[in-house]
């Protein structure tokens, strides 16, 4: 995050008040750390037991976004970090994600730095690899991003696609989006519905799993087709519907947008 | 984690929500000293659903009729899980079906309580041709479910008296089961009335596997094959297909990818197994193990794409266990260069691209098909 040009100005660990990590301060509480630094965001690391109440201390002293890349958090946890940032006004991304970066200009999470490349193309997505995967190809053919969000691969997540959407269509340096979906839920047929109305910029989709059966969880604990809902099929055609452009394979996204941004 | 139909009224009895009276058999022989009142009903204790379909649910009149059932239903095979247990019941009068349970709504990021008057049925079917006939209350984590929702979801769905009193007792029970038991699911279909009260003809509670930790009493249940239960034992996420060739990715969105473009290709995977971010040479030599142990894999496509995971581990994680199969390899990202040097010298080649690689595989288990 150092690297990346994050002003990272505090760590808080229980226990470890008073100590110094790569020559940031470490506060006991994250009230303490507000106040003492002027913080205004928050990542959460903290393993997953412990991860709603740390979420909850970030939400409750208004950081935002609060950006959870914990695996693992028990569901009703999530649930009520959400309720709370709601209350709050506070977004949270994630939890089970890799975090947001505007490339040359701040990161807040664990994405590879080198992958990415300042630029006009936003990228939203449930996975992390697969978004390193194609950002990589995107870079490669020296398409740039503008922002690019993990939102995780958990059943409830802070930051919906919905939500992405609307922050990059009012966002001025972003002039095309990458949405990378995957089975499981109804996030990405959401976002057609938002997408049917608003159709100011073009949206490049990639839906993972369109091969994946029925009934398994195919390792994120959202990425589950139940009761006929969450089919990569189902995604691909409301995608298609409201006017997006569907890659069959991660591969042909870079080339999607590469004919969109001509 | 999906509980069985006893378990889960096990729960139910444990939290105070009526039951029917009745015992668990493993062998026919056990009838012999059940004390119930015929007629009663024989239940296949399955986690797949549709078992009622499958002949897995039989009314008996005497004890040699159950008797016959039950060795009829035990060690019977619905969609491919075999019987084990039998629930058995006293059969009960069932009037009006209802409809009642609990569920994470992902897109509200809230918990949901749903009821219908149209229980009995699949649900599903139910929201699709029918959704008027459902009804609904989003809940508040820190609020909670209370009694006068009960009484809204009640009359939404036509209850009235002691019902209606009935109804709110069963759902603000359900809602603290589902809460305190970390379940994503909670349902009662059929919630019958029986007489002038409520009963949980039918129990169903999936409980969140992420919140297992929490609940050292429930029982463990392995919905898992044999190699998914050793995959999980050594922290690896793998789900066994039905296809030849074998898996290893890193990140469950690029194992989903690697599977689709390997079927674009016309392969057919036979596994989904995420080695996870931060990968040992450790997981990677595990997870060789756990694929080629599958019967029928031809050949093993390794795709890689470093982030905090590094591809010189990954590579000695290779080298260091072989597999007993073709293999082909696609690695990129962070300590490349040092990964493709280990490779070389063990003289296996990496791709850099995945859909050449992903050719390549299936032209290999093409080829040996002849």
């Amino acid at each position: 995050m150092l690297e990346f040009g994050t002003q990272v100005v505090a760590g808080v660990t229980p226990g470890k008040g008073g100590q110094k990590a790569h020559g940031i301060p470490v506060f006991e509480t994250v009230d303490e750390a507000v106040h003492e630094t002027g913080a205004t965001a928050a990542c959460i690391f903290v393993p997953a037991r412990g991860a709603k109440d740390a979420a909850l201390e970030a939400v409750s002293a208004k950081l935002d976004p609060v950006v959870i890349i914990t695996e693992g958090v028990p569901v009703h946890d999530s649930l009520q970090v959400m309720e709370h940032a709601r209350r709050n006004g506070v977004r949270v991304i994630g939890p089970n994600c890799p975090g947001v970066t505007s490339p040359g200009q701040c990161k807040i999470g664990i994405m590879p730095n080198h992958l990415f490349k300042p630029g006009s193309v936003g990228v939203i997505s449930r996975s992390g690899t697969l978004t390193y995967e194609i950002v990589a190809g995107l870079s490669g053919k020296g398409i740039g991003q503008s922002t690019a969000i993990g939102l995780g691969g958990d059943p409830v997540v802070g930051v919906s696609f919905t939500d992405a959407l609307k922050m990059l269509h009012d966002d001025p340096e972003t002039t095309a989006v990458v949405l990378i979906g995957e089975i499981g839920g109804s996030a990405e047929e959401d976002a057609a519905r938002f997408l049917e109305g608003h159709r100011s910029k073009p949206v490049i989709g990639y839906i993972a799993g369109q091969t994946a059966p029925p009934g398994k969880r195919m390792g994120h604990a959202g990425a589950v087709i139940s009761g006929g809902e969450g089919t990569a099929a189902a995604k691909i055609e409301a995608l298609r519907r409201a006017g997006a452009r569907v890659a069959t394979l991660p591969g042909e996204v870079a080339e999607l947008v590469q004919e969109v941004l001509r | 984690m999906k509980l069985h139909e006893f378990q889960a009224k096990e729960l139910f009895a444990k939290h105070g929500i009526p039951v029917q009276k009745g015992t668990v058999i493993e062998r026919p022989e056990q009838l012999d000293g059940v004390v119930l009142n015929y007629p009663i009903v024989l239940k296949a204790q399955v986690l797949v659903g549709g078992r009622g379909k499958a002949g897995g649910i039989k009314l008996a009149n005497t004890l040699s009729e159950a008797r016959q059932h039950a060795r009829a239903i035990l060690g019977m095979d619905i969609k491919g899980e075999k019987v084990k247990r039998l629930l058995v019941v006293e059969a009960a009068q069932i009037g009006a079906e209802y409809y009642l349970a609990f569920v994470i709504d992902r897109g509200a990021q809230r918990l949901a309580a749903i009821a219908s008057a149209a229980g009995g049925i699949d649900i599903e079917d139910v929201a699709r041709q029918t959704p008027e006939k459902i009804a609904k209350v989003a809940i508040d984590p820190f609020f909670g479910f209370q009694p006068f929702h009960g009484r809204t979801l009640g009359r939404n769905i036509g209850l009235t008296g002691t019902l209606l009193n009935d109804f709110v007792k069963t759902s603000t029970t359900l809602y603290r089961l589902c809460v305190t038991e970390d379940a994503e699911l909670s349902e009662i279909n059929p919630l019958a009335v029986v007489g002038d009260r409520l009963l949980a003809i039918d129990a169903k509670v999936i409980v969140d596997d992420n919140a297992v930790y929490r609940h050292p009493d429930l029982p463990r249940n392995e919905e898992l094959t044999e190699l998914e239960q050793m995959a999980r034992a050594s922290g690896l996420s793998y789900v066994e297909l039905d296809g030849d060739i074998a898996i290893i990715g890193n990140g469950a969105g690029l194992v989903m990818a690697t599977l689709d473009i390997v079927a674009h290709f016309g392969g057919r995977p036979a596994n989904f197994l995420d080695v996870g971010g931060g990968a040992t040479e450790e997981n990677m030599r595990r997870a060789i193990d756990i694929v080629a142990r599958k019967p029928g894999v031809r050949a093993l496509f390794v795709n890689i794409f470093g982030g905090i995971t590094r591809c010189d581990d990954i590579a000695r994680g290779i080298t260091s266990s072989p597999p007993p199969m073709p293999m082909v390899v696609r690695l990129i990202g962070t300590n490349e260069a040092e990964g493709r040097r280990i490779l070389q010298a063990a003289g296996i080649h990496a791709y850099l691209d995945p859909e050449e690689a992903a050719q390549q595989v299936v032209a290999l288990v093409r080829g040996r098909h002849g």
